[in-house]
C-alpha cells in the first residue's frame, strides 16, 4: 500500500511540475524529470557560468587540465578511448588515475557519484578532481576562488547568478554552477526509447529486438540495468562485484582491506588513495562502505550511449561491448576458465549465451544511443583506437 | 526526503551508520568478560549442501555460498578463536560432496569443528564424514566455556537399518521435507548417557555452549525442525546456570529461551527456508516469530543466506549475522529480559516491513 501511495504522490507531483514547466524542460523520451535540488534551481545564467567553469583550464596546477579534458563534449563527455583518465603532466607525461572517466551525460540521475558512490551529489563531486594529485593537481581550492573572485567576467557572472562578490564567493557557488551545467546534459530519445515507450516497431532492427528479449530474460541484464514502465535509467544505483579488477588482487584482499581499515582515512583521503593506487582502487565500494558486500563492488553504469563511450568497466579494461557481454557470459571472468573471485555478487553467473545471442545483445546496446551522439564511433564490436 | 537526491546530511549519516555497522565484523568486537583474556569470538558457517552433479561438476550456487563465507571469515579481525561448521556440508552424503566441501573449507585459516547433519549422514551412516572430521560427538573447553558437539540427527534403529533397500534411498528419504516416509531426529539413548557423564564433570556455574544440527527443541515436525528427545536433553542441561544451544538445519534466524537455555539458529550458505507454521506441541518451547525476514530477491542468489560470527561474553552468546544483500543483524542475550533478542529489530517500531509484491 505504501508503495502505491508514494507512487500516487509522485505522480501528483509530476503533474504539478508538468503544469508549471514549459515544454523546453520536459525530459527526453525515456527519461524521468531531472532531479533538481531545492537549493540549487536551474537558471540559464547559472548554467552558462557552470559551462565556463567546467571548461576552464586555469583550475589545474599546470593550467592545462579542465573538467572538460576528461569529460569532453565531443566524446559524449568522456575521454574515450583512453583506458584511465589523464590528468596534469609531470615531466612531459600525463599522470593517470586508476579509473575510466564516466560520462557526465545522465549523471544527473545517479543517486551517488563516482564509480564507488563516494560522493552524494554532482555539487559535492565537482570539488574533488581539482585537488586530486593525479587529476588537476591543485593543493587546495584557493587558486580557484582567487580567479573567480578577481576575473571580471567571473565576478560579473557570480554577482548576477548568486548575488555574491569578492570573499562572499565560495566553493559552494562554484560547485552549484558546475552541477547546474551538468544537469543539462541528459540524453534519451534513442531508437530503443522510440520502440519501447512510443511503440515505433521500426525503430529497432530484428536483431536488436532479439537483443532486448535477451536483455530482460536469458541475459538477466535488466536486473541491474533497470528498465521501468515509462522510463529507463538502465541502472539500479547499486554496487556489485562483477569480477572486474578484484580478480587481479584476490590474494591480497585481506592485506589491502586490513590496511585500509587501519588507516582510518577520511572521504577526501579516500579520493587520493584510490586514484593513486591501483590495487587499493580495486577494493571498490569497500573504501566507502567498509563492509564485505562492498568488496570489489562498483556502481552500475547507465547503458545509455554506452556504444559511443568505450572502453568499458571502472578500469576501462574491456575494449568493446562484445568483450563486456563475454565477461558476463563467463560468469564474472574475462577469460573463460579463469578463477572466479570469492566475493562475486550473487546474480553474476554463467549465462550460456550463444555467439549469435552475444551479438544480438551488443546490437541492442547500440540502440541506446541518443541522436546527438549517433555520429560518434561505436565501440560495440571493434576497438576504437586513440 | 527526495528519494533520488538524498540530502548531504542523510548521505553522511548513512555512510557513518554503514561504516559503524560494517567495521564491526572486521575490527572491533566488544566483549564483556570481567577478565578480557577470556573474551573471544568464533565463526559459524552452516548448511552448505555441496551437491555433486557429475565428474568434477558441482552445483555452482552452493559452491559460491560456501566459498564466500570462508573468504569473509578469513577477513575477521580480531581473528576468531575457531570456526564451527554446523552440518549439511554435502547434499546426499557422497564422498565427492564431502571431499569437495572439505577442500573449500580447508582455505579457512582457523581451527574448525564440524557438526554432523542428516545430509552428511544417511548414505553411509557417517563413516566417511568421521574419517574426514573425527568423532561425531565430543566436548572441549575453551577459555572457561564448556563446548559440546552433538550428533542430533540420529533416528530409530528400525528406520535406519531395516526399512530401506539401499543406502541411497535411505539418504533421499531423510533429505525430503513433509515426507511421510521420514523419521524424527534424535540424540538417542547412548549419546545422552555420554552427555550425562560428560556434564557430570562440569561445574554448574560453567557456561555451556552446545552445537547441534537440528534444534534441540520441538518446532516443526514436518521439516524435522525437531529433536524427538529434546525434553530429555534439555533436562540434562537444566542444572547449569547458563546454557546456549546453537543449531543449523533451519536455514533462517530463530531464537528462543526455554528455562535456562538460550537457543539460536544460524543461517545457511546455500538457500533460505521460510518460517514454518509452529507446531502446537509444547507451548513453552515455541519461539514466536517476531522479526520476519524479507522475501528473498530471486536475482541475488546469495540473498537470505549468510554466515555468522559469535561473540561469547559473560557466558552468553551474541550472534552477529552477515546477511548478503541485506541489513546485518545481531541476536544477543538480553540479561534484562532473560532471553535472546534482536538488537535492532526487536522493537516493532524499528522493523523493516516485509516487501510487498504486486
Amino acid at each position: 500500500m505504501k508503495r502505491i501511495l508514494l507512487g500516487f504522490v509522485a505522480a501528483a507531483a509530476l503533474v504539478g511540475a508538468a503544469a508549471m514547466a514549459a515544454d523546453a524542460t520536459a525530459p527526453p523520451l525515456g527519461l524521468p524529470p531531472v532531479p533538481i535540488p531545492a537549493d540549487n534551481p536551474q537558471t540559464p545564467e547559472k548554467i552558462a557560468l557552470g559551462k565556463k567553469l567546467f571548461e576552464d583550464k586555469r583550475f589545474s596546477s599546470t593550467g592545462q587540465v579542465a573538467c572538460a579534458t576528461c569529460h569532453d563534449a565531443q566524446k559524449a563527455f568522456t575521454d574515450s578511448p583512453l583506458t584511465t583518465s589523464e590528468g596534469i603532466k609531470k615531466g612531459g607525461k600525463p599522470l593517470t588515475g586508476t579509473r575510466n572517466a564516466p560520462t557526465v551525460v545522465n549523471a544527473a540521475y545517479f543517486v551517488s557519484q563516482f564509480w564507488d558512490g563516494r560522493s552524494p551529489s554532482l555539487e559535492d563531486q565537482s570539488q574533488h578532481p581539482f585537488v586530486n594529485p593525479v587529476e588537476m593537481g591543485l593543493k587546495d581550492h584557493r587558486p580557484i576562488l582567487k580567479i573567480v573572485r578577481s576575473d571580471p567576467a567571473y565576478a560579473k557572472a557570480f554577482e548576477q547568478v548568486f548575488g555574491k562578490k569578492g570573499a562572499a564567493i565560495t566553493m559552494k557557488e562554484v560547485e552549484q554552477a558546475i552541477a547546474a551545467f551538468e544537469r543539462t546534459h541528459v540524453a534519451g530519445d534513442s531508437p530503443f526509447d522510440r520502440y519501447y515507450f512510443k511503440g515505433d516497431a521500426k525503430a529497432l532492427t530484428d536483431q536488436q529486438k532479439r537483443g532486448f528479449d535477451l536483455f530482460v530474460n536469458k541475459g538477466r541484464c535488466v536486473s541491474c540495468h533497470v528498465v521501468e514502465q515509462n522510463t529507463a535509467l538502465f541502472t539500479d544505483n547499486r554496487f556489485h562485484n562483477i569480477g572486474v579488477g578484484i580478480n587481479g588482487i584476490q590474494n591480497d584482499v585481506p592485506a589491502l582491506a586490513g590496511e585500509f581499515l587501519k588507516a582510518k582515512v577520511t572521504l577526501a583521503e579516500v579520493d587520493v588513495k584510490i586514484l593513486g593506487d591501483k590495487r587499493t582502487s580495486e577494493l571498490g565500494r569497500f573504501a566507502i562502505s567498509r563492509d564485505f558486500e562492498g568488496l570489489g563492488a562498483f556502481k552500475t553504469s547507465t547503458l545509455r550511449n554506452v556504444a559511443v563511450t568505450p572502453p568499458y568497466m571502472h578500469d576501462g579494461s574491456l575494449k568493446t561491448l562484445r568483450d563486456v557481454v563475454v565477461h558476463y557470459n563467463n560468469g564474472g571472468v574475462t577469460k573463460e576458465g579463469d578463477p572466479v573471485n570469492d566475493f562475486l555478487s550473487g546474480g553474476i553467473r554463467p549465462l550460456n549465451l550463444t555467439e549469435a545471442e552475444i551479438d544480438d545483445l551488443v546490437a541492442f546496446m547500440e540502440a541506446l544511443t541518443s541522436p546527438q551522439f549517433a555520429s560518434l564511433p561505436s565501440g560495440a564490436r571493434t576497438e576504437v583506437k586513440p | 526526503m527526495n528519494p533520488i537526491v538524498p540530502s548531504r546530511r542523510d548521505f553522511l549519516k548513512g555512510a557513518a551508520a554503514a561504516a559503524a555497522a560494517g567495521v564491526v565484523p572486521m575490527s572491533v568486537v566488544k566483549l564483556a568478560f570481567a577478565d578480557p583474556a577470556l573474551d573471544f569470538t568464533f565463526g559459524y558457517i552452516s548448511d552448505a549442501h555441496i551437491q555433486h552433479i557429475s565428474g568434477t561438476k558441482f552445483v555452482r550456487n552452493w559452491d559460491r555460498g560456501l566459498i564466500r563465507a570462508v573468504a569473509e571469515t578469513n577477513l575477521l579481525n580480531p581473528k576468531p578463536d575457531f570456526v564451527v561448521f554446523g552440518g549439511d556440508l554435502g547434499q546426499l552424503g557422497m564422498k565427492e560432496e564431502l571431499d569437495h566441501g572439505a577442500e573449500i573449507m580447508s582455505k579457512l585459516r582457523h581451527k574448525t569443528y564440524y557438526v554432523m547433519g542428516e545430509h552428511d549422514y544417511y548414505l553411509d551412516l557417517g563413516e566417511y564424514w568421521s574419517k574426514l572430521f573425527g568423532p561425531q560427538w565430543h566436548s572441549f573447553d575453551h577459555k572457561g566455556v564448556h563446548f559440546i558437539v552433538l550428533n542430533s540427527i540420529l533416528t530409530f534403529d528400525d528406520w535406519t537399518f531395516n526399512r530401506w533397500p539401499s543406502a541411497e534411498q535411505r539418504m533421499l528419504e531423510m533429505a525430503g521435507l513433509d515426507n511421510p516416509n521420514g523419521s524424527p531426529f534424535m540424540v538417542g539413548e547412548k549419546q545422552r548417557a555420554w552427555l550425562k557423564a560428560d556434564l557430570d564433570k562440569v561445574a554448574k556455574t560453567t557456561p555451556v555452549v552446545v552445537f547441534s544440527h537440528s534444534p534441540l527443541q520441538k518446532l516443526y515436525k514436518g521439516w524435522n525442525f525437531w529433536t524427538d528427545d529434546a525434553d530429555e536433553v534439555q533436562a540434562l542441561l537444566r542444572p547449569f546456570d547458563k546454557v546456549n544451544v546453537i543449531y543449523g538445519h533451519v536455514h533462517q534466524i530463530q531464537y528462543n529461551q526455554v528455562g535456562n537455555i538460550a537457543f539460536n539458529a544460524v543461517m545457511a550458505t546455500a538457500w533460505p527456508w521460510p518460517y514454518p507454521q509452529t507446531y502446537a506441541h509444547a507451548e513453552h518451547a515455541m519461539p514466536v516469530l517476531t522479526v520476519p525476514m524479507n522475501r528473498a530477491d530471486p536475482f541475488h542468489e546469495r540473498d537470505a543466506t549468510g554466515w555468522q560470527f559469535i561473540d561469547v561474553h559473560t557466558g552468553r552468546v551474541a550472534l552477529n549475522y552477515n546477511l548478503y544483500n541485506n541489513t546485518a543483524r545481531t541476536v544477543a542475550f538480553n540479561p534484562a529480559s532473560g532471553r535472546p533478542e534482536d538488537k535492532l529489530f526487536q522493537d516493532p517500531a524499528k522493523r523493516i516491513p516485509p516487501q510487498e509484491h504486486y
